[in-house]
């Protein structure tokens, strides 16, 4: 069974992200780099991406005419997505595993960020088994 | 050498003896990671020199030949790189010349590969992806892709079921009889799983892959060869045929869902029907029956109803009760309400989900809900029925099945407001 795994983070997290010490970044996007490595490896990795600043971010609509209408400057409180994991387990409990995994990514001085992580199962329903 | 165009048949023919030759391999060399990748050398060699040198007069003899050369390179290689001296491989006998290579143990050869593949030490997902590469054949991207993950993730499961065999050091050899019910149940699992993964399609939006029915097919029948006398094999090869033959009328022109009520049945597949029918008669009066032989037997039953008012359902009914005494199963109690429904009225049918309620396995489960809505619309309660409809639409994980509990609760709404448009949709 898929679940998609979301990193939700509010406008703000992008600026404080770029204000951590060098160390903190590099700890921290190297946790992430491990993190998807050993997903891959464990054949449980589906897709994982990270998304750029929403800094840029617009919502779009059709118009009259089918053209794009764009609307954005958001709120700095607003929470976007920052990023998401697809893994292919055998369980929810690996799923929620494999979350906590990432929401323990390591913060500023080191310690565990905690984020929260959302986890929703992909449409797809595992085989209707009789016996 | 036989001079022979390379077409589809020689594709078949490769694919039919790739178990053949890697469990020959295995059985000679007793590692099976390094055999897979060197049947899978032997078999990119066979296609890039038969087709120009012409065919070998023994394929098979040829691919085990190539194979084995390939796995005593590598051994060399691995001994060279532990400093060992190659003695030591040739006193383990790895390097014995191909004594029993052209002995008619290939069948036997499949079959203990089957056994190690579904072997149920490994996860269902493991154990089907390493069924499909190293028996069916299939390649890496082909399996990916019919389960939607990418490539190199495949790869890695396939490798990882491949050494969690090798480091369980499961013999290669034929389960005795003692293990032998155990494993043959895993492998049959396995092959259920396989099918029911490429008919139920429980993956992306599509709902049905039929490529992976076809190869669950295709090797149950080889299993099937492999022990003609077994019953439960026999019947999971009719279930599958009996299910499979109705394949072309369960989706309509965008891959909604056609329940088995509204299915144009002359697009069933009378010949898969017939097969199907025929293997039941042959194993039902041997005795002992299973679960599978059972199932098989209620697919026949609905596949010989020309029209859904046909459908022999005191058969059914009785069919489940024998089903629901040999596996406590809350899906085959499920089913039995279904049919008890259909012979003694929606009513009865109710009851008996009261009854699954308190069992409480089935909870939060969107089968209850969706036939807990069927049983009430029968009953005549359209307000209940769609509330149920919706409750299953907002639980069940695959596609095509919510869009048509959706579409079932649209329907029965708008029968309420509009009560003479309800006739023409049923």
């Amino acid at each position: 069974m898929k679940y998609i795994l979301m990193m939700n983070c509010p406008k703000t997290g992008y600026d404080t992200f770029g204000a951590w010490p060098q160390k903190d970044i590099q700890a921290h996007i190297g946790f992430m780099m491990s993190l998807n490595k050993a997903l891959r490896e464990s054949g449980e990795l589906v897709s994982a991406e990270g998304l750029a600043s929403p800094h840029e971010a617009k919502v779009v609509r059709a118009g009259k005419d089918g053209a794009p209408v764009t609307d954005g400057v958001f709120p700095e409180a607003k929470e976007f997505l920052a990023g998401y994991w697809i893994v292919d387990v055998e369980s929810p409990e690996q799923a929620y595993a494999i979350a906590a995994r990432a929401s323990a990514a390591p913060g500023p001085g080191g310690a565990p960020m905690n984020m929260p992580i959302e986890v929703r199962q992909v449409m797809s329903g595992p085989p209707e088994d009789l016996l | 050498m036989t001079s022979r165009p390379w077409d589809a048949r020689s594709e078949h023919l490769l694919r039919e003896l790739a178990p053949q030759v890697l469990g020959a391999v295995v059985r000679r060399f007793r590692d099976f990671p390094a055999a897979e990748d060197a049947v899978q050398e032997a078999m990119v060699a066979a296609a890039i020199q038969w087709p120009r040198e012409g065919f070998p007069d023994n394929p098979r003899a040829w691919l085990i030949q190539v194979a084995s050369r390939r796995m005593t390179d590598y051994l060399r290689s691995e001994s060279a790189r532990r400093r060992r001296e190659p003695a030591v491989a040739m006193q383990s006998g790895y390097l014995a010349p191909a004594a029993d290579v052209e002995n008619g143990t290939d069948q036997d050869d499949t079959l203990i590969l089957i056994f190690m593949c579904c072997h149920p030490a490994l996860t269902p997902s493991s154990a089907i992806a390493l069924t499909l590469r190293a028996v069916g054949g299939l390649t890496t991207a082909e399996i990916a892709n019919a389960f939607l993950v990418p490539e190199a993730t495949m790869a890695q499961r396939i490798s990882r079921a491949k050494n969690s065999i090798k480091t369980s050091g499961v013999p290669f050899r034929l389960p005795t009889s003692q293990e032998r019910t155990e494993r043959l149940r895993a492998v049959l699992h396995v092959l259920y799983l396989i099918f029911n993964e490429g008919y139920t399609s429980s993956v992306g939006p599509q709902l049905q892959r039929s490529d992976l029915s076809r190869e669950a097919i295709r090797l149950t029948r080889a299993v099937h060869n492999l022990l003609p006398h077994d019953g439960e094999v026999a019947g999971l090869l009719a279930l599958m045929l009996l299910t499979d033959a109705r394949c072309a009328a369960r989706t309509g022109p965008d891959g909604e869902l056609i329940p088995l009520t509204k299915q144009d049945r002359t697009l069933w597949d009378q010949q898969e029907i017939s097969e199907g029918i025929a293997l039941l008669t042959a194993t039902l009066p041997k005795g002992s029956i299973g679960a599978y032989q059972l199932q098989a037997a209620i697919a026949a039953v609905h596949d010989e109803a020309a029209r859904a008012e046909d459908t022999d359902w005191p058969q059914i009914l009785a069919l489940y009760d024998l089903l629901q005494r040999m596996s406590d199963n809350p899906m085959v109690m499920l089913n039995h309400a279904i049919a008890a429904a259909m012979v003694h009225g929606p009513s009865k049918g109710l009851g008996l989900l009261d009854a699954l309620d308190a069992d409480g396995r089935l909870a939060g489960h969107h089968r209850l809900d969706a036939v807990r809505a069927h049983l009430l619309e029968l009953a005549g309660d359209h307000q209940a029925a769609i509330a149920y409809y919706r409750t299953a639409a907002g639980r069940t994980t695959s596609l095509p099945e919510r869009n048509y509990l959706l579409t079932q609760a649209a329907r029965l709404t708008e029968g309420m407001t509009n009560p003479a448009s309800n006739d023409s949709t049923r």
